[in-house]
């Protein structure tokens, strides 16, 4: 089908009639995931300096490594020679890089595609969405919920042994950064636009299904979640690179964790 | 009273040009109102579609200042006083004549999709028992006004042309209003999947921005289609299983 008058296309990219700052975004977008994205990538990497008793890194949990130590080491894999959170890295990569608000945010803010709502976009590429190989593979999100939840409960474990400190009970400043930490990532994962789907948005009669009364239930819970999964998203994504910073900082001894209890 | 200009794509899908107009300005003023000014006082032959001027009949789409809108919901005085309004019919159909663009596509569309099938009978007097909670989720879908606005901001039709590919957020929310009824029990998900193009979606969320009626086009239309596509067609899985339970 022709489209509008010839007048009035868009033909270049950044080409539009609007006049705010429609911009602002996606710029904003690509470079907060630059920025933390960054941190992250660097983070993962290092192996040092992500442990300090009773503060774990979020990145670096489970610890499967023989490298890790022996407070927070799990398996042990004797094998492997790299930083231990590269063991797990797949997981939060694969989670947030298939999440669907991620795919809106980088398909603006990176792919251009478009930049913005009725904005010109290049038009040299052939089209084809996600329809086709690579982008047909972020159907695949689903298969990374089970892993995330697996790893979002060695978290909440980790939060929970943050109150354990040598002297008994106890609350640091960084024991409250790790809870907050594991409620942000919880509101996200459980928002998560896959589970909705597999706790009840797949059925259409919740009075005819089976144990369709829960599932409605939980649809109901997973809906509410997901409502604001862009700010869950986001939030979780600064206050992760944080909690890793301030342990980090920690551990080498820049900063001391002051005590409240 | 203040003096505002208004610069409006006059012409046709060959040849046009964008034409300014100076209106009184009223308090409360729509676009649309503005435009009636234009065709009443200036332009008689100034062609734009309208009906209700409430934002329920989906007639008077168009963009104001390069964003899909219902011309009769946007105020004035939202824009700057200095600047001019530029209004421009929507990029997505052809035009036939300045603001009215034909969108006969989209009841092709409409046509296509597999209708609504309703499940046997729950009694034998021929009626079915249904919760208000079951139908919740389709009751959003049914505020659809048919204003296109949607399937005009759309980037896989606005810029790559893919109407034969791909059939748009409305009649996603269409298919959704249909596939979440819970007496429905039509398998629309191949239909969905090939015809219906909904892999050409990417998911940039401008349908649900520019929808008057606020429906959460891709959170709660077509996200969970692409799942139950997905579960369908994409989940080798699922696929598995579904194979074993055969045998």
């Amino acid at each position: 089908m022709q489209a509008s008058a010839t007048l009035l296309q868009e033909r270049r990219l950044g080409e539009t009639l609007r006049r705010d700052r429609w911009w602002a975004a996606p710029l904003s977008v690509a470079l907060g995931l630059a920025l933390f994205g960054g941190y992250a990538t660097w983070a993962i990497f290092q192996g040092t300096n992500y442990f300090a008793d009773p503060y774990l890194s979020p990145f670096y949990s489970p610890c499967l490594s023989s490298s890790c130590p022996g407070e927070v080491r799990l398996l042990g894999f004797d094998w492997w020679r790299f930083s231990p959170a590269v063991l797990i890295m797949w997981v939060i990569l694969g989670f947030r890089g298939t999440c669907y608000y991620y795919r809106k945010a980088y398909y603006r803010a990176y792919f251009i595609d478009p930049p913005a709502c009725a904005v010109g976009e290049h038009r040299g590429h052939r089209y084809q969405g996600e329809t086709a190989f690579p982008l047909i593979l972020q159907n695949s999100h689903r298969y990374f919920i089970l892993p995330s939840l697996i790893i979002l409960g060695f978290l909440w474990y980790d939060t929970l042994r943050a109150f354990l400190f040598s002297d008994g009970f106890g609350i640091g400043v960084g024991t409250l950064i790790l809870l907050v930490n594991v409620v942000l990532l919880s509101g996200y994962a459980f928002g998560c636009h896959s589970l909705r789907h597999l706790a009840g948005g797949g059925v259409d009669c919740f009075s005819c299904a089976r144990f369709g009364g829960a599932r409605y239930r939980l649809w109901r819970g997973v809906s509410f979640l997901n409502r604001k999964h862009a700010l869950w998203a986001w939030v979780s994504l600064i206050v992760v690179c944080l909690t890793d910073l301030y342990v980090r900082l920690v551990a080498s001894g820049v900063v001391s964790d002051p005590r409240i209890l | 009273m203040a003096e505002r200009v208004f610069r409006v794509f006059r012409g046709t899908r060959e040849r046009g040009e964008l034409v300014d107009y100076r209106v009184e300005a009223s308090e409360g003023m729509v676009v649309l109102d503005a435009l009636h000014s234009i065709q009443a006082r200036q332009a008689p032959d100034l062609a734009v579609r309208w009906n209700c001027k409430a934002g329920k009949c989906g007639s008077c789409s168009a963009e104001v200042n390069g964003s899909p809108r219902l011309t009769c919901m946007t105020r004035v005085d939202d824009f700057p006083a200095n600047e001019p309004i530029t209004v421009t019919p929507m990029q997505a159909f052809p035009v036939i004549k300045d603001l009215v663009t034909d969108v006969s596509w989209n009841y092709e569309v409409a046509r296509r999709i597999p209708p609504f099938r309703a499940r046997s009978p729950d009694f034998p007097d021929g009626s079915w028992r249904i919760y208000p909670y079951e139908v919740e989720r389709a009751q959003e879908f049914r505020k659809c006004i048919e204003c296109f606005l949607c399937q005009d901001v759309c980037h896989v039709l606005r810029t790559h042309g893919k109407h034969a590919e791909f059939m748009g957020p409305a009649f996603l929310v269409r298919a959704a209003a249909y596939e979440t009824h819970p007496l429905d029990v039509e398998e629309r998900s191949s239909y969905l999947k090939d015809e219906g193009g909904i892999g050409y979606c990417n998911i940039t969320k401008c349908c649900t921005e520019v929808c008057p009626e606020s429906i959460q086009i891709t959170d709660n239309a077509i996200i969970p289609l692409k799942e139950r596509v997905v579960t369908r067609h994409y989940d080798p899985l699922l696929k598995l299983v579904r194979r074993i339970a055969r045998h």
